[in-house]
């Protein structure tokens, strides 16, 4: 089982973007849920340990909360994010690698 | 006890610190740049009601002492003591934007393993309060074990408590050397969980952020946020051109009655000529574009501090990925539109290397404000003064140059990325801060600034080089008896009639190549450079007639819209190199700028050139 089908399956298939990357990096504007890892994902354009830092600076750390605000105009991409409450603008891509659950 | 300490100001981006840095200094500010890098280093003064001075250092924001960008580098080097040139700070002043804590948090936590003296500013307590959040700031002191205060730096006395605790700081036991290193992804949220916790027993409420979101909801939106970008930037340019008319028309008058005064009470010779064709008119021509200018810098600073930038990265990053950049690299090219200089300057914000040097790489092409002045003058004196559906015919034309230069540097950059290099794209992850009002007084002392820097610039290097073309233009003087214009004798004339030929096939006359010369220290000398060329070489009473119709009446069309397009690729720039072989740390890239910025633009201008003149012809 691939890792990104490992991460999608973590949300109601009905509500993510069909063909989307997996994870947050699949989920539809106006999706709410929380963190629940982070998870490399297949193609990775740097270093795993700096992605994840780097996710985990901006908050992306098991338990934030996660809202999908908008979506970006070509492609639904990137997509803005509030964290917490912060409000953070990644692409689909490497949001990918941000596991998300149901909020509890 | 150390009665005059040197303060570090410490905080994540967007968190006002600059703001609080303009309350605590007021107009007491130097800037300068850290030795060997190019990273802006802003130093301030102050004394506190005890009576001491302090010097205080406002440090690039960063969400980490991890340093990934260069200017996050000097922020973690000037508080590790490692950064040359610079002493170790006998206390660091945290900044954090009390509407949102948690990273911030993280920073202070890591801060705090520095082991210096350290007070925790919140900032912005104001907003907090209106939007109904709250924190507990004396249970955060005792959590911290650092002392806490809040401030409000857009208001007046709104820094009185962080003075106060300035006083208070005991800055003596600061013998130890500075400790850090570099966490791992477990520490990281090892740290957050015990920021989340400390947040939890502080009571901490973020506050309402629903105008955010509702302005988000519409600024962000697919449709209407790109076309409010694009309104935005087309409004820009148009008031670029129309706002800046009257004040523009009161600095021409101005400089024409210098140099007519100066004319009447001096007799003739080679100090007035010097004075008045070369000093006056040539600083005139220049400084006449202050306004334009001024009103460029004024759209960026207000956009930028209402936190449109971020949001206009968000909507152009999936355009800017077509080239293999990222949103933020928008930024950067953004703001060369005032200028490649700090354009290529904001490149550092861009973590990766080869993202950085594309993007440092394509930003001349970006229409910067030095072209404005030649624009204008060409655009002026070739394009008819009508509207078209309402619209500025002028303006329409120079929208047309900015749009060219923009599809230029994103094609470039694609071929840059994906031919040249071919490569995986970065990583694109950007805070869209809350939107607040801009404050006048930060816009004033922004504009304030960058008025300063053109003028100086104006004033020394502009000056300069105008003496130097004067002397050019007017040595040796023609023989005795002899006929045709005095510059056809003259240094810059054999140089220009020398270079000429290579130019012809793009349809420059020797005046054009003569003012291109003094031209590549700074894109708008060459209308002084024009100016200075065609007034010596005119005779009689042509001397003090207006450049505009004199260039309509000796250049063709095709000629005209061949140096526009000339000045939309070449690079006209020498600081531009300069800076480029700072920020990439090698001439290497400065000369392959030059060198692929020159081919297009002989190649723009020869097919310009050609295709018009069987168009028209």
């Amino acid at each position: 089982m691939s890792m990104s089908s490992l991460t999608t399956s973590a949300l109601p298939s009905s509500i993510s973007v069909r063909g989307g990357p997996g994870g947050l990096g699949s989920c539809p504007k106006g999706w709410r849920g929380r963190v629940t890892g982070l998870a490399p994902t297949e193609h990775l354009s740097i270093p795993w340990t700096e992605l994840e830092r780097r996710l985990l600076e901006m908050g992306f750390v098991e338990g934030a909360a996660i809202e999908v605000l908008q979506e970006g105009p070509i492609g639904r991409d990137p997509i803005a994010v509030r964290v917490d409450d912060l409000t953070v603008a990644v692409r689909r891509r490497d949001a990918a690698a941000v596991r998300v659950g149901a909020a509890d | 006890m150390n009665t005059s300490p040197e303060i570090a100001l410490v905080g994540c981006p967007n968190c006002g610190k600059t703001a609080l840095f303009n309350a605590l200094t007021g107009a007491r500010q130097k800037v300068a740049n850290y030795a060997g890098v190019t990273v802006e280093r802003k130093e301030g003064g102050f004394v506190t009601p005890a009576g001491r001075s302090v010097t205080i250092l406002d440090l690039p924001g960063t969400y980490s002492l991890r340093g990934r960008s260069p200017d996050e580098a000097v922020t973690r080097d000037v508080v590790l003591g490692r950064q040359e040139g610079e002493s170790v700070p006998d206390a660091i002043v945290c900044v954090a934007d009390a509407t949102n804590l948690r990273l911030v948090l993280r920073l202070v936590m890591e801060l705090k393993s520095v082991g210096r003296p350290m007070i925790l500013a919140l900032n912005m307590v104001d907003i907090v309060e209106r939007q109904g959040g709250r924190i507990d700031a004396e249970r955060l002191e005792a959590e911290l074990g650092i002392p806490v205060v809040t401030t409000v730096a857009i208001r007046r006395g709104g820094a009185d408590a962080l003075l106060a605790a300035i006083d208070r700081l005991d800055c003596s036991a600061t013998s130890a050397e500075p400790g850090w290193r570099e966490p791992s992804g477990t520490e990281i949220r090892a740290t957050h969980a015990e920021v989340e916790r400390i947040l939890h027993a502080c009571a901490f409420h973020p506050g309402d952020a629903t105008l955010t979101r509702r302005l988000d909801a519409v600024l962000l939106h697919p449709v209407a946020g790109l076309a409010i970008l694009l309104l935005v930037l087309f409004l820009m340019f148009q008031a670029v051109f129309t706002w800046a008319a009257p004040a523009m028309d009161l600095i021409e008058a101005g400089t024409t009655l210098v140099g007519e005064t100066i004319r009447e009470a001096m007799p003739d010779g080679v100090l007035r000529s010097l004075l008045v064709d070369g000093i006056v008119a040539g600083v005139g021509s220049v400084v006449v574009f202050l306004p334009q200018i001024l009103i460029l810098f004024l759209f960026i600073i207000l956009l930028e501090d209402f936190g449109y930038m971020a949001r206009a990265a968000f909507l152009m990053d999936r355009l800017m990925a077509g080239t293999g950049l990222h949103g933020r690299a928008f930024i950067p090219l953004l703001s060369s539109f005032a200028c490649a200089i700090p354009g290529i300057m904001a490149a550092r914000v861009i973590e990766n290397r080869r993202d950085r040097l594309a993007t440092i790489l394509v930003a001349p092409l970006m229409t910067c404000s030095a072209r404005l002045p030649v624009y204008t003058l060409i655009i002026a004196a070739f394009v008819p003064d009508a509207t078209v559906a309402g619209f500025s015919q002028q303006g329409l034309v120079m929208f047309a140059l900015f749009a060219t230069g923009i599809v230029s540097a994103l094609l470039v950059a694609a071929v840059i990325k994906k031919v040249v290099w071919r490569e995986e794209p970065e990583p694109f992850l950007m805070e869209l801060p809350d939107y607040k009002w801009p404050r006048p007084t930060n816009v004033a002392m922004g504009l304030w600034l960058r008025a300063g820097a053109f003028l100086r610039r104006a004033g020394t290097i502009i000056l300069a080089l105008m003496i130097l073309l004067w002397f050019l233009s007017s040595w040796p003087a023609p023989p005795e008896g002899a006929t045709g214009p005095a510059i056809d004798w003259s240094l810059a004339g054999r140089i220009g009639q020398f270079l000429a030929p290579l130019f012809a096939p793009i349809g420059f006359n020797w005046q054009i190549v003569v003012a291109l010369i003094p031209g590549m220290a700074a894109r708008e000398v060459v209308v002084g450079a024009l100016a200075t060329v065609y007034a010596l070489s005119a005779t009689g009473d042509e001397v003090g007639a207006a450049l505009q119709p004199l260039l309509a009446a000796e250049w063709t069309l095709p000629t005209a819209l061949s140096l526009l397009v000339w000045f939309v690729f070449a690079p006209q720039c020498a600081p531009t190199l300069a800076v480029v072989r700072r920020e990439t740390g090698s001439w290497k890239w400065a000369a392959v700028m030059a060198g692929y910025m020159t081919a297009l633009a002989y190649a723009a201008a020869f097919v310009t050139f050609h295709l018009s003149s069987r168009l028209l012809g």
